[in-house]
């Protein structure tokens, strides 16, 4: 028995009332203003977002050394990333977000390592600024191919005050200026992630752009440099998405930050065009970039054929014809391969609803390849995306839509339990609570250990992995004991 | 345990609170008390008159050497002076890093976990002036100090100082035990000082518990790194020091919860007295410039 969309939009306005039943009046004051079901023709979701996280509830957040550690700097490669406090914050984030990268880890690249000055009490009476000097000193010796060293602030850096950008100076001096980046982003600051990500693209701009002049004299632009802006190469993503710029006659010139390198950062101001893939953690820089370089940027969307066809028209449109008829040669190319996933995998899912609660850009992004797949996206919301992100997602979801944003671990459970979806997609905190409430999940962080899902190669591999998730059979051989008696 | 009485000496930094509250612990011990004084002051100045030494090792000090606080034994920080009085110094960072607050929480935990207080009839903390952040309360919270004794003096930051640190104990006051003992008024022979410290004691809900007169012995003392307790047993200020340390001794149970007074009425208070005029409102915020040209359209 399908449902109308007047009468879908009915039960999830009905749903909304009835999970802010469970609050305090003030509490469910204020969550109602992220709460809301998406009407047709509006240019907004109209959900308020970017906003403190309620006490009490089960926020699904992160926080700002989360998003600068774990997401901005921590893939690029070839640079060591010091958690800067107690241990803790470094343990959780180590070995990154699966960001593959190449090189030989411990020799040229860290990305999987993880260091930090574990501090002690005493470091926290005295201050850490000397145990930082004596790291980076370790760092040098142990490390010698390291290109350069962030300092990923902990909460206790801010509170007691360490003086971490003049130890920076210092040690770049001493160590013939190489590059050391200090990061404000102590956990406390902002409201999620998104500050984080914020802080990290300024001291991209003011310890990188503003010291890279005149390095790397031996590069050669070519018109058709451009640089992959937000793609953290997750199971490999940013390589199946520059193999297609590649192929279209574009040359990458760098990689943000997935497998990237610091002089990749360094040269990204000689690039043509910025494509941005990740708009929420990277526009900042690339708004930079576009004021201080004049390079424009572009957003684009990889996953699933249909929209990965759309964006490669429009970057080739900020290139001459040699590289639309390029643009032209790819689409054509893997049309075939993206027709044979199609047919095999779209009799299997057509029809299929989806629910997802993911961070700040694959909310709206990954519905086209859904749709592609016969597949509906019934239900979608931001951990900390901003108000110019629920107007972009205007572009993807349909009348009717259930939105929510910086969802609470309770409201999610219970909009799942009634909209009764064939998959969620969220991430690892809220894996096995929907597998054990009998709905088939695939993480949409990680990729649940899979990847790529960018590009022509990432679609198939998506398509598999959806498949394999909801048609497993053993959602079959389940039984619920109670129900029987 | 069960009779162990736990102090502590707040104040404006400069008044005098590490000399007089030295000088009346070791009146204290002349009574036959057991006594530990725990300095809680980065500068680590609260036993050197106790000690005859110019600063001891202190807790942070010796654990930032040893590795972390764990590895130190009590004997490690606890030294001995003037009539078998214990002293640990908590010490801390120098100044401008680190977090000195955390440094005093560090060390108070450290001396209970080690037992530093057993058997021990008084244990004494001298705190910074300042109550800048929670780390500088830890000895005014739960199951800490039992009376605070603040010593101030007739200035008039002196009396701020003392209303401001009244604020931090009536707000663990009401979640912990603790009570204000008594103003203690180390002379500065400003005008009408005992006066205006009896009213202040009034407002605050407390009392003038002693008001200790300037001598000079005391600095005479002091030169030599002892309490005027050891040098003149037999001086008046001696005497003196003996009669505040005789009246805190019998002030148990007898601590108040402070009332602190805003602003406006601490400086009534002071108007009050003659030691401050009324400021004239209308003048508040003009140059020399503007008051000139203003009398000057008067005329």
């Amino acid at each position: 028995m399908s449902l109308t969309v007047e009468q879908v939009k009915v039960r999830n306005q009905a749903l909304i009332e009835e999970v802010l039943e469970v609050y305090p009046e003030k509490t469910a004051k204020r969550r109602a203003k992220h709460l809301n079901v998406y009407e047709e023709g509006k240019t907004d979701c109209n959900v308020k977002s970017n906003i403190k996280s309620i006490p009490g509830v089960m926020t699904i957040r992160g926080c700002a050394y989360a998003g600068s550690k774990g997401v901005v700097w921590g893939p690029i490669k070839d640079m060591v990333h010091i958690s800067h406090g107690p241990v803790g914050c470094g343990q959780y984030s180590w070995a990154a977000r699966r960001n593959y990268y190449i090189g030989t880890t411990g020799v040229d690249t860290f990305v999987t390592m993880q260091f930090t000055s574990d501090f002690q009490e005493k470091d926290i009476v005295f201050g850490g600024d000397k145990k930082l000097e004596k790291i980076m000193d370790e760092i040098e010796d142990l490390f010698p191919l390291n290109k350069g060293i962030t300092v990923q602030s902990e909460c206790p850096i801010g509170l007691i005050g360490d003086d971490i950008e003049a130890v920076s100076k210092k040690k770049s001096k001493e160590f013939g200026g190489k590059t050391i980046v200090p990061v404000r982003c102590e956990g406390f600051r902002g409201v999620s992630q998104s500050l984080g990500h914020h802080i990290a693209n300024d001291t991209v701009r003011d310890w990188i752009f503003d010291k890279s002049e005149g390095k790397h004299p031996e590069f050669v632009s070519t018109p058709y440099d451009v640089s992959i802006i937000g793609d953290y190469n997750i199971g490999g993503d940013a390589w199946a998405s520059r193999i297609l710029l590649e192929e279209m006659g574009l040359r990458v010139i760098a990689q943000w930050s997935g497998d990237g390198s610091i002089a990749e950062l360094e040269n990204t101001p000689k690039a043509k065009l910025n494509v941005l893939h990740c708009y929420r953690s990277m526009n900042y820089i690339s708004r930079h970039m576009e004021e201080k370089y004049g390079i424009p940027w572009v957003e684009y969307n990889f996953f699933g054929p249909s929209k990965i066809e759309a964006s490669l028209r429009e970057i080739a449109s900020h290139f001459d014809d040699k590289i639309k008829e390029g643009a032209e040669r790819v689409i054509a190319k893997y049309k075939p391969l993206m027709q044979a996933v199609i047919d095999k995998y779209k009799p299997r899912l057509a029809g299929k609803t989806v629910m997802l609660f993911v961070g700040g850009l694959r909310p709206r992004h990954v519905i086209g390849a859904y749709e592609d797949l016969g597949m509906e996206v019934v239900g979608t919301g931001y951990e900390f995306g901003h108000n110019d992100d629920y107007q972009r997602t205007t572009h993807y979801v349909k009348d009717g839509t259930l939105i929510y944003d910086d969802v609470t671990g309770y409201e999610f459970e219970k909009f799942v339990e009634k909209v009764q979806p064939d998959l969620v997609g969220s991430g690892i905190k809220e894996k096995y609570v929907f597998q054990k409430m009998g709905v088939p999940f695939r993480q949409m962080h990680s990729w649940d250990y899979s990847g790529p899902y960018h590009g022509y190669d990432g679609f198939a591999i998506f398509a598999r992995d959806m498949d394999m998730a909801i048609n497993n059979p053993i959602w079959g051989l389940t039984k619920t004991p109670w129900a029987n008696s | 345990m069960a009779n162990l009485r736990q102090i502590a000496f707040y104040g404006k930094g400069g008044i005098g609170k590490s000399t007089t509250s030295q000088n009346t612990l070791a009146a204290l011990a002349d009574l036959g008390q057991k006594i530990l004084i725990v300095g809680c002051d980065p500068k680590a100045d609260s036993t050197r008159l106790i000690l005859h030494a110019k600063a001891q090792d202190t807790i942070l000090s010796l654990a930032a050497d040893a590795g972390s606080v764990e590895d130190l034994e009590l004997e490690d920080v606890m030294k001995v002076g003037f009539k078998g009085i214990r002293c640990v110094e908590s010490g801390g960072p120098e100044p401008g890093v680190g977090c000195a607050g955390r440094g005093v929480i560090t060390s108070i935990n450290f001396l209970e976990e080690e037992g530093a207080y057993d058997n021990m009839d008084y244990v004494s903390y001298d705190v910074l002036g300042d109550v800048v952040c929670g780390g500088f309360a830890m000895p005014i919270r739960e199951n800490k100090a039992q009376e605070i004794y603040i010593v101030m003096s007739g200035e008039m930051m002196a009396m701020y100082a003392a209303n401001n640190i009244s604020k931090g104990i009536l707000k663990y006051a009401n979640s912990g035990g603790v009570r204000l003992g008594g103003l203690v008024c180390n002379e500065r022979q400003t005008d009408k000082e005992l006066e205006l410290a009896e009213s202040l004691a009034v407002k605050l809900n407390t009392k003038l518990i002693h008001f200790v007169p300037r001598d000079n012995i005391v600095q005479h003392a002091e030169l030599r790194r002892m309490t005027v307790l050891e040098y003149a047993p037999d001086s008046k200020q001696a005497d003196e020091y003996r009669s505040l340390a005789t009246k805190i001794h019998a002030n148990a149970g007898n601590g108040t919860i402070p009332t602190p007074i805003t602003m406006d009425e601490l400086e009534d208070l002071l108007m009050e007295h003659g030691i401050m005029k009324r400021v004239d409102e209308s003048v508040v915020g003009k140059t020399a410039a503007e008051l000139a040209a203003e009398l000057a359209a008067a005329q």
